[in-house]
């Protein structure tokens, strides 16, 4: 389906006009209890020799399942039902596992998606390293295997490998690791690498400057890579084509410039629309707002006197509602046990002071291990305060005990990061929505049935909901459940700690616009934890940027990121995938 | 560049057809099921097996033969004995001939059956309750109270079960199936309680926990509504298992005389007194020992398809 003409232009590394590798109609079926469950459903992909294409897709779209088919590593019951994978002319769906052993590693290398798990934990990362190239055969005998291990993690970016190679996994970090995995898939100097979420886990910094070295090693071998991603704006950055599958098919495939300018698949169109980046602006509710402190957000376009009025409530609400939350100096240690009776201390939350005005969105952006979570936690008084103070609507949080907590409890509410892990999976969403009502004896039985309904309709989940349980639910869905539990006992903030990282980029964008709805209607307050800048853009009126326990940017949503001044926000800026990128919207 | 209909598309820009691949709304919520929990889920894949229908027939016939051995025999398993019959084959009425006394071995293995299984049963409830309770309250409260009791387990921990019992059982003054179950749980219960206290810990870091104590749920409310339920899977697993293990225990003991006492029918006690004779009659013992191991195996089977269903990688539904 997919031509086979090109223009030079488009491909200056392509060496050939034969392709790399072609795949023509890939159907593979997952058997289950039930039967055959189609995971692809006739896929076409063309790629030739030098090319760099990314995959991209929701999850569940079937395109890690098309990857993994490539080196026959489809997991558990999967099984490739019909079609072809052509690499260099060759049917690999074909071969005899000895041959496809054989492609593997030295012909097709592959990047797994989680650094954490993909590295043997027992053994050290020299020997891992030796065993992929002892098993492509690209150095022979104990010497040339060592000089090739530190010449592959030279390569890979870790500088002092030679002394690094007796290390274990947990010694690395997760952008290390990622590069020794990048270092095992390239080390055969394969003609194909498949790289799958290659970055995913990691921070925005940290994947930025790996996949800039990626880029360059590819480049320099005439490796041609497959990416598999879920980002729109790192497969427009790094891949020259786009292929956008959707529930097992290929929806839209050709060049990435021309598709993100011009998609033209409905589908195509949606993740164009939905994909945050920073030429986005805060997401403005479609709904009237008819609390008095949602007035400044939708201040465009009101008449004068309307204007007067809001700006006169404003002002009596006072200064209480300008600083609704306000932290000072806040600072939390935590002492680790080094084995035997020494501790250490560590600093997860040095001296951050901001403010929060009343229905208004702060966010707290920075990387892993820079505090963010523990504030959340701080001020949801989950964590004990070390030193400082936390008010929330002028109420010492740190000092609140046994009934006033409880009572503080029904007025600052979360929704967490992870929609698997935050909803107890044996509890129905009924009872689960209803557990704040129950626990602080909101109404009976029926009115509490009441309220679960007229909740799971605020948060636009079908009433009928009521009876299913978590594993059945969608990621988005769980996290829409989540929010209406947090919404049950009508509070006055909602912490939302990483709560959109989890969800696919339109799930994302809709559970953004529901929160901008809340808002509005609610005249809810918002602190929004997240690693994304570009999920900022889309909520936030202010931000703080947090680095290693501090806070070392603050400032209005608009001002920073028009405007960084410190040079750690504008390195976060500019590693956004897709920053530089002009969407067609 | 906007979107523009109008505009050329290069060569190679490939957009699928819309009627093939109609594009739903976003995460819409499928109602065409219905709801399931996952217990629900588990109840499916048993009911899947034929492993489960087979050791569930199994242990309900065993079962009703203890609650009413009166039904498949009208023998009498305790009176009549004829010792010219000592030893004897099997004759009409009597399908699995005679005990060294004279009994009616098939009777004798139908009314076995009760003693068996009660202190299977009782057993495995109190070492269940127990093991559940401490590992619980261990493992969710941890400091002073985890130290001092996963201590005390291990001191338990260390006694095999089988000889402690024989030390305990042998000093004891009565000697009753509830005697016997007391006697294998006291040595029994530090398995469950770590295994539920290691699942409770894991439980315990879960986010829904935190999302609870945010709501202002208690800790011991969260402990019983959240965490022991989903904690308890495991032990539920081990339990169905070590009902057969404890069936097995009360035939090793009362076989070594220390068990029921020789009134006491059951299936231990007559492997026992069939030994001495086991060269010239092997049957009287074959009998009930393939009683017991029958019993036994069903319930290892059982605990098996339970693990199967209630493991939650089995179960990964996303």
């Amino acid at each position: 389906m997919t031509t086979t003409a090109t223009t030079p232009e488009q491909s200056p590394r392509a060496s050939s006009t034969a392709p790399l590798l072609e795949i023509k109609g890939l159907k593979i079926g997952f058997k289950t209890q039930a039967g055959y469950v189609d995971a692809v459903r006739g896929v076409d992909i063309t790629m030739r020799q030098g090319e760099s294409l990314a995959i991209v897709g929701e999850s569940g779209s079937g395109k890690s399942t098309t990857a993994t088919s490539i080196i026959d590593l489809l997991p558990g019951t999967g099984e490739v039902t019909g079609g072809q994978i052509l690499f260099e002319g060759r049917d690999l769906t074909k071969v005899t596992p000895a041959e496809m052993q054989q492609i593997r590693g030295r012909d097709i290398g592959y990047v797994p998606q989680d650094p954490m798990s993909n590295l043997n934990p027992v053994w050290s990362i020299g020997f891992q390293v030796e065993e992929a190239i002892k098993a492509n055969g690209v150095a022979t005998g104990k010497q040339a295997v060592r000089a090739r291990t530190i010449e592959v993690l030279k390569e890979a970016g870790l500088g002092d490998a030679d002394q690094r190679l007796k290390q274990f996994p947990h010694q690395f970090s997760g952008g290390m690791r990622q590069r020794v995995l990048i270092g095992i898939g390239l080390s055969s100097r394969p003609k194909l690498l498949i790289a799958d979420e290659p970055t995913s886990a990691l921070d925005v910094t940290v994947q930025r400057r790996i996949l800039d070295h990626l880029e360059s090693l590819t480049r320099d071998y005439g490796t041609s890579v497959l990416f598999i991603t879920h980002d729109l704006g790192l497969a427009a950055e790094r891949a020259e084509k786009l292929v956008v599958m959707y529930k097992g098919r290929v929806v839209e495939s050709g060049p990435s410039k021309e598709i993100l300018a011009n998609p033209q698949h409905p589908y195509t169109q949606r993740l164009v629309a939905a994909a945050p980046s920073l030429a986005s602006r805060r997401i403005q509710s479609t709904i009237e707002p008819t609390h008095a402190h949602a007035g400044e957000i939708a201040a465009e376009g009101a008449d004068d006197a309307e204007l007067i009025a809001r700006a006169h409530q404003r002002e009596e609400a006072g200064k209480a509602d300008a600083e609704y939350i306000r932290v000072d100096n806040l600072s939390k240690t935590y002492r680790i046990r080094q084995g035997g009776f020494k501790t250490t201390e560590l600093k997860a939350v040095d001296d951050v002071s901001f403010a929060i005005p009343r229905g208004t969105t702060t966010a707290l952006v920075g990387e892993s291990g820079s505090g963010k979570s523990t504030v959340a936690k701080l001020v949801l008084q989950l964590e004990s305060i070390t030193s400082g103070t936390v008010k929330v609507g002028g109420q010492s949080v740190g000092a609140l005990r046994g009934k006033e907590l409880f009572d503080f409890r029904r007025r600052v509410q979360p929704v967490f990061q992870d929609p698997y892990g935050s909803l107890d999976p044996m509890y129905s969403v009924g009872n689960t929505i209803a557990e704040p009502l129950v626990t602080h004896g909101v109404g009976d039985r029926k009115s509490r049935q009441a309220r679960v309904r007229e909740l799971l309709e605020q948060v636009s989940l079908p009433v009928s909901t009521v009876n299913r349980y978590p594993s059945e639910l969608s990621g988005g869905q769980r996290q829409r459940i989540a929010v209406a539990r947090a919404l049950a006992l009508k509070p006055d903030v909602i912490v939302l700690d990483e709560a959109v990282s989890a969800l696919d980029v339109l799930v994302q964008g809709q559970i953004l616009d529901l929160l901008t709805d809340l808002q509005t209607e609610l005249g809810l307050t918002y602190l929004f934890i997240t690693h994304d800048l570009a999920v900022v853009r889309l909520i936030a009126d202010n931000v703080a940027v947090m680095q290693k326990g501090r806070v070392v940017e603050a400032g209005t949503t608009d001002e920073i990121f028009a405007a960084p001044s410190k040079q750690y926000t504008r390195e976060l800026l500019e590693a956004i995938p897709g920053a530089a990128f002009e969407f067609g919207r | 560049m906007r979107n523009d209909p109008d505009q050329k598309l290069s060569a190679d820009h490939f957009v699928a057809d819309l009627d093939e691949t109609p594009v739903k709304a976003v995460d819409a919520v499928d109602e065409s099921e219905k709801p399931r929990s996952s217990w629900n889920d588990a109840w499916d894949s048993m009911k899947k097996r034929p492993t489960f229908w087979i050791s569930a027939v199994l242990i309900l016939f065993v079962i009703v033969v203890a609650i009413a051995p009166g039904l498949f025999t009208h023998t009498s398993p305790t009176r009549g004995a004829s010792l010219p019959d000592s030893n004897g084959g099997p004759e009409a009425g009597h399908p699995m001939g005679f005990t060294l006394q004279g009994l009616d071995v098939y009777a004798r293995v139908v009314y076995g059956a009760q003693a068996s299984l009660t202190v299977g049963l009782l057993a495995t409830i109190i070492v269940t309750i127990v093991g559940v309770v401490i590992g619980s309250l261990a493992g969710y409260y941890g400091g002073w109270l985890d130290a001092v009791v996963s201590r005390i387990g291990d001191i338990f921990f260390a006694i095999p079960t089988v000889l402690g019992a024989i030390v305990l059982m042998s000093v004891l003054p009565s000697r009753t199936p509830l005697t016997v179950a007391l006697v294998l749980s006291l040595f029994a219960w530090p398995q469950i309680a770590r295994i539920m206290r290691g699942s409770v810990l894991g439980a315990k870091s879960s986010d829904y926990v935190m999302a609870s104590a945010a709501l202002g749920v208690s800790r011991f409310r969260i402990l019983l509504r959240h965490v022991v339920p989903n904690a308890i899977t495991p032990v539920i697993v081990v339990a169905t298992v070590s009902l057969g293990t404890f069936i097995v225990a009360e035939a090793t003991l009362s076989f070594l005389g220390i068990g029921l006492p020789s009134g006491v029918m059951s299936w231990g006690n007559d492997i026992d007194q069939a030994r001495s004779s086991l060269r010239v009659a092997p049957m009287p013992l074959i009998w009930p020992a393939a009683a017991l191991s029958v019993t036994v195996l069903s319930f290892l089977m059982m605990g098996d398809v339970v693990r199967d269903a209630l493991d939650p990688k089995a179960r990964a539904r996303r």
